[in-house]
């Protein structure tokens, strides 16, 4: 099996304080008297996994677990403070869907926008347009400002533009749950048709049954830990399962 | 070489992007489009009705000598006070999504560079509305207007930054640029001024631009070298520092929006 990324001891930080309201006049004060400084977070901490070819990643873990700043990392969008990743292919990582549109642009225009975002073509989205609207059932919205939809809508419109991609690495930061009842079957029926087309994927969902029965891996974080990582995906599962009821502890 | 490359690899949302600040930024209406150009010439209106009298004895096609000042000076504001916020403004969408950061910037310096363009055939039309000839001479304002685009770039990269960082940068840019206004020598002449003042002057790029355009325009004549060197010395290291800055702190602005 030909490997597709390796994540090798990897540890992310954050800096936190107040520096980011003050001001350049403040900054230099502060700097002046010595007393700058900033609060280091470490929100990932030596985290070591790898995936090959086909493989689904799940990874579990509590609210501030490192999750999404982990997925950060893999994507390229941020850069790991220590340790190395290495990714071979293309990678699409989509994390909080709803977020980077422009709300006085047309919904049309959004649509454009987002897709070259994700590294599409302008004929590539000339052709597949009136699918991706159709998809998000917005076709009569499609010529006005953005602003007008609502959150949900938002969040099929985003979905179904970036259910279009064709990655080797594919990241899903909880947004298996979008729309309603209706639309989240149809999201999740074409989430599965890209996985199956033979995606490496790793999906972050708070639905542990939906990890149980889709995943091949398993990696579990917490506080920036790593408590564990293999393939043995029921009996981590349960472990997790335990130590949300309290009966487990780590 | 790897930004034209990713320039290349990125078009769809380069074009993309420019279209959206462009709309963005007029609201989509014919208005807003017409008062961009009419503003600059409004207040050449002003500055020619009040300095005219004082100044234009002095100063031949005195309309001219001023409008080369303010086309100048106002690409060189607007293109990088909106540069200035092109990393704020976009942070909703880098930290989601891997793009090229310096995408919005450029964008935002297309849209100030098309106003620009605009305003300019204005200036064309006043310049043989004032019966100045065009002569091959001319072809030489490119070169300027290309350092003048380095120099734009080069500012905008490490306004953005900082401004990630510290946002009372604007504060002190605003002041930054209201000197910079005076010491441009928009609508006076430096040659009121004593000798080793005048040379003063020479270290504000933007008026080593505007003096270019003068010298072409009203005088026929292509500067001599040493202002070449000098404006493509200022275009280089702007440029320069705007992409070492950019290189350094390009994965830092994330922790800071
Ligand atoms: N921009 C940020 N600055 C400082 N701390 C952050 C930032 N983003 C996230 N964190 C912190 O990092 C930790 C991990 O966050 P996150 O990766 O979002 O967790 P998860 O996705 O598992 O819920 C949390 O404690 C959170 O408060
Ligand atoms: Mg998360």
């Amino acid at each position: 099996m030909k490997e597709i990324l390796k994540v090798e001891n990897v540890s992310i930080k954050y800096i936190t304080g107040d520096f980011k309201s003050i001001g350049l006049k403040e900054y230099v004060m502060r700097r002046l008297k010595g007393n700058y400084t900033v609060k280091e977070f470490w929100a990932n901490k030596n985290i070591t996994f790898n995936l090959e070819e086909g493989d689904m990643l799940g990874i579990i873990g509590t609210n501030g677990a490192g999750k999404s700043t982990l997925l950060k990392a893999v994507s390229g969008i941020m850069r790991p403070s220590e340790g190395t990743i290495v990714r071979h292919g293309t990678i699409a990582a989509l994390l909080e869907l709803g977020s980077g549109f422009d709300g006085d642009l047309t919904v049309k225009e959004n649509a454009y926008l987002r897709g070259a975002m994700l590294g599409y073509t302008r004929k590539f989205m000339d052709e597949t347009y009136e699918q991706i609207i159709e998809f998000a059932e917005l076709k009569e919205f499609e010529d006005r400002p953005f602003k007008q939809l609502s959150s949900g809508m938002k969040s099929r419109l985003a979905f179904s533009i970036a259910s279009l991609v064709r990655p080797d690495i594919l990241i899903l930061d909880e947004v298996l749950s979008v729309g309603d009842g209706a639309f989240r079957k149809k999201s999740e029926a074409k989430m599965k048709e890209i996985i199956n087309g033979g995606a490496t994927t790793i999906l972050v969902s708070h639905s542990l049954n939906q990890v149980r029965s889709m995943c091949s891996k398993i990696l579990w974080l917490h506080k920036g830990k790593q408590i564990t990582f293999g393939s043995d995906v029921q009996k981590i599962c349960d472990d997790y399962q335990s130590f949300l009821d309290g009966k487990l502890k780590i | 070489m790897s930004i034209v490359l990713d320039l290349k690899k990125n078009k769809f949302l380069f074009e993309e992007l420019i279209k959206r600040d462009y709309k963005r930024r007029y609201k989509r209406t014919v208005l807003g489009m017409v008062w961009s150009i009419l503003s600059p010439l409004l207040m050449l209106t002003v500055i020619a009705v009040i300095f005219g009298n004082f100044f234009g004895r002095s100063i031949e096609h005195y309309i001219i000598y001023l409008f080369s000042g303010q086309v100048i000076y106002s690409y060189f504001l607007e293109a990088t006070n909106e540069g200035m916020l092109a990393l704020v403004s976009n942070s909703s969408i880098f930290t989601k999504i891997n793009v090229p950061k310096y995408l919005f910037l450029f964008s935002k310096n297309i849209s100030a560079l098309i106003n620009f363009g605009i305003i300019l055939v204005i200036y064309f039309c006043f310049i043989a509305f004032e019966g100045i000839v065009f002569t091959w001479q001319f072809l030489f304002l490119l070169y300027p207007v290309i350092c003048l685009i380095l120099i734009n770039l080069g500012i905008g990269l490490i306004l953005s930054a900082l401004f990630i960082f510290f946002k009372d940068i604007q504060y002190l840019y605003r002041l930054f640029t209201q000197i910079v206004s005076y010491g441009s020598a928009i609508f006076y002449s430096i040659d009121i001024l004593p000798q080793h003042l005048q040379a003063l002057f020479y270290c504000n790029p933007i008026f080593v631009c505007i003096t270019y355009f003068r010298s072409i325009v009203l005088h026929n004549a292509v500067p001599d070298l040493r202002l070449h060197l000098l404006l493509a010395g200022y275009a280089l290291v702007l440029f320069g520092i705007g992409c070492w800055v950019y290189k350094k702190y390009n994965y830092k602005f994330l922790y800071y929006v």
